[in-house]
């Protein structure tokens, strides 16, 4: 579905982008991307900003809040925005569409005179300071780019484009998790379900286990005979883990298997199977394979990530690329200089790092010093239909580093989880509000 | 403090860039700006159990701060968060926060509640409570619009004990019914304007 939506764009892309800027001296539409340049720049200067989650929206509604006078074009390929955190909600059948956790970016341009193009960017040039779209070309001043993530498929062997039309990711909320609740709703009682997670670093750390938490809840309570096993690359269980450990064996103990150091790196769709290292196989009625990551594909294109090839670079400060002059990274895709456990790869953290991108951009744009970071995350996971468990984390900025200077998890007793449980859902509205208006 | 980031330029500056090789420390705002992932921007919640930080007091900002970093004042993440912020960092919260606009919320109320309430607020609460909750005397709080939601959680914990409802306030809600009480709470959801 995604392929779809992306080919059509690129096929009137091009076309709609032509007709747009009028460019006389442009050719037929190019599958790569148009040539045209779209939004000439005038005497304003300009940042572009590549990607519209929950670290794209906030950076350019933050720099026009801090300074108007910065033309701000936000490239995004889709109309809709749907938030992954809590997409395992509906996922699991607790949430009958995903409607609430939807959001689209007329109000946020309109409130803050954001320009706003819908378009895969498919290059972008440092040297020319410029985006490659499917709908022409963009000339930036400064460049923010907030691509997400995208996986790593080429090392599980015999995985290919039709493996998660099969074995569903579900790890980008859309398609994806509406593939997966269906797999799991009309697989037969008696039945075995499979989560295999990834070494970290990945997107959302308690993603997959509250995933867990949540499928075990809907397998028994729907389908009792049924059980569920994780698979997790890591040798164990990475965040919260008192919480979560508390919870499978307080909830989920008949119906639900958590097995460390298990990392899938070959698939037999055909066969419905999973392999560790060549060493044993899991099998599955649903299997839901979220493969490991790196930074959204546009990043890896443009150069933007380090020697590991995965992650993108950057300073504390502005979220400077330590690759390409006046480009930015902000979010998941990021690998930021960390003393002690890195920020997670969270929607929060990708809020927090946008507002300071944004004013750093701004005062470098102004000749103005800089600020230090000063940023928050905190991560909410259901373990429940009625109850949640957070981490919540202040980070700081020392010796270049960034740090947490406080950390800490929800007590272990889960005399809270039902008022965590009401919070989480007011954290969604904020923060969905605060990328949408 | 002064070439915290010098090392660091250095390295990177070799490579590509001059990335800042100073930053100064954090203003006020931008201190502020991360509370919003939660209370929303600039401080106006549309989370129905979040409260609005939006026009609250310097003082009351930093009073409520103090209490959720010590435990005094009962809470589930805000007080694991406020442990990683200094005195200065609150003082610099709540510069942030008083200087923001009331929100208000629109949100639906029982309109007999609410005409019940304001007659209860001006005769019981108007004292600390100014202009409607709109203000509040010293730390007090700003109650208007505040989402009834909020308010509820919040009257739940003073009636359990678990939240220290001040001497003065005391006084004047321990008298009220608990039709009273409910009806106080839909008079300061309602302010809208």
């Amino acid at each position: 579905m995604t392929l779809d939506r992306r080919n059509f764009i690129k096929l009137v892309g091009g076309a709609s982008g032509l007709a747009l800027a009028g460019c006389a001296s442009q050719g037929p539409a190019v599958s790569a991307g148009s040539a045209a340049e779209l939004m000439p720049k005038g005497t304003a200067r300009r940042v572009v900003v590549v990607g519209g989650g929950y670290g794209g929206t906030i950076a350019a509604k933050y720099i026009r809040m801090l300074d108007p006078s910065i033309e701000v074009v936000l490239v995004e390929r889709n109309k809709e925005f749907i938030s992954c955190p809590f997409s395992n909600f509906y996922i699991a059948g607790l949430m009958n569409d995903m409607s609430s956790l939807t959001i689209r970016y007329d109000k946020l341009a309109a409130n803050h005179g954001i320009k706003m193009v819908y378009a895969e960017v498919t290059a972008i040039d440092p040297a020319a300071k410029k985006v490659v779209t499917t709908q022409g070309t963009l000339a930036y001043d400064r460049l923010i780019v907030s691509p997400g993530i995208d996986f790593r498929t080429e090392e599980i062997e015999g995985y290919d484009a039709k493996t998660p039309e099969i074995f569903p990711h579900a790890w980008k909320a859309g398609p994806q998790s509406t593939l997966l609740r269906n797999q799991l709703q009309s697989m037969k009682d008696g039945g075995t379900v499979i989560i295999s997670m990834p070494l970290t670093p990945y997107r959302c750390p308690p993603g997959p286990y509250e995933r867990s938490c949540l499928i075990a809840h809907y397998l028994k309570k729907h389908k009792p005979k049924s059980k569920l096993i994780l698979l997790d690359a890591n040798p164990d269980v990475v965040s919260k883990k008192p919480l979560f450990t508390k919870a499978w064996s307080t909830y989920y103990k008949d119906n639900f298997q958590y097995i460390g150091g298990k990392k899938v790196t070959k698939v037999d769709v055909g066969a419905k199977l999973v392999s560790i290292e060549g060493i044993e196989d899991f099998k599955g009625d649903v299997i839901n394979l979220i493969p490991a990551q790196r930074a959204g594909d546009i990043a890896v294109k443009a150069g933007l990530v380090g020697d590991d090839k995965k992650w993108c670079p950057v300073d504390a400060v502005s979220f400077q690329s330590t690759k390409h002059k006046d480009i930015h990274v902000i979010g998941d895709a990021t690998a930021l200089p960390s003393d002690g456990p890195p920020m997670p790869k969270s929607g929060y953290s990708a809020n927090s790092q946008a507002k300071f991108c944004a004013q750093n951009v701004v005062n470098l744009m102004n000749g103005k010093e800089p600020v230090e970071f000063s940023g928050i995350n905190v991560c909410y996971s259901a373990i429940s239909d009625h109850e949640s468990v957070s981490i919540a984390s202040v980070f700081k900025v020392e010796n270049g580093k960034i740090k947490s200077p406080a950390t800490a998890i929800s007590p272990a007793d889960f005399s809270q989880a039902k008022m965590e449980h009401a919070y989480g859902e007011s954290w969604l509205r904020n923060i969905l509000t605060e990328m949408s208006t | 403090m002064k070439q915290r980031w010098s090392g660091w330029a250095l390295a990177a500056g070799a490579l590509t860039i001059s990335a800042a090789a100073f930053a100064a420390p954090p203003t006020p705002e931008m201190i502020s700006f991360a509370c919003a992932g939660c209370h929303g921007t600039n401080g106006g919640s549309a989370g129905l159990t979040m409260p609005s930080l939006a026009a609250q007091s310097k003082a009351a900002i930093v009073e409520a701060m103090k209490k959720f970093k010590s435990g005094e004042r009962p809470s589930t993440v805000m007080g694991r968060l406020a442990k990683g912020y200094s005195d200065a960092d609150f003082e610099a919260m709540g510069a942030f926060f008083s200087r923001q606009k009331i929100h208000f919320t629109n949100q639906t109320v029982d309109k007999a509640k609410a005409a019940k309430g304001a007659d209860l607020q001006e005769a019981n609460c108007s004292r600390c409570h100014l202009d409607d909750g709109k203000d509040g005397k010293d730390d007090t709080p700003v109650m208007a619009s505040q989402w009834l939601e909020y308010l509820k959680m919040q009257a739940e914990l003073y009636d359990s004990g678990k939240r220290k409802m001040p001497k003065d306030m005391a006084e004047k809600w321990n008298r009220l019914s608990k039709e009273d009480r409910e009806a106080l709470l839909h008079f300061y959801a309602g302010v809208s304007k």
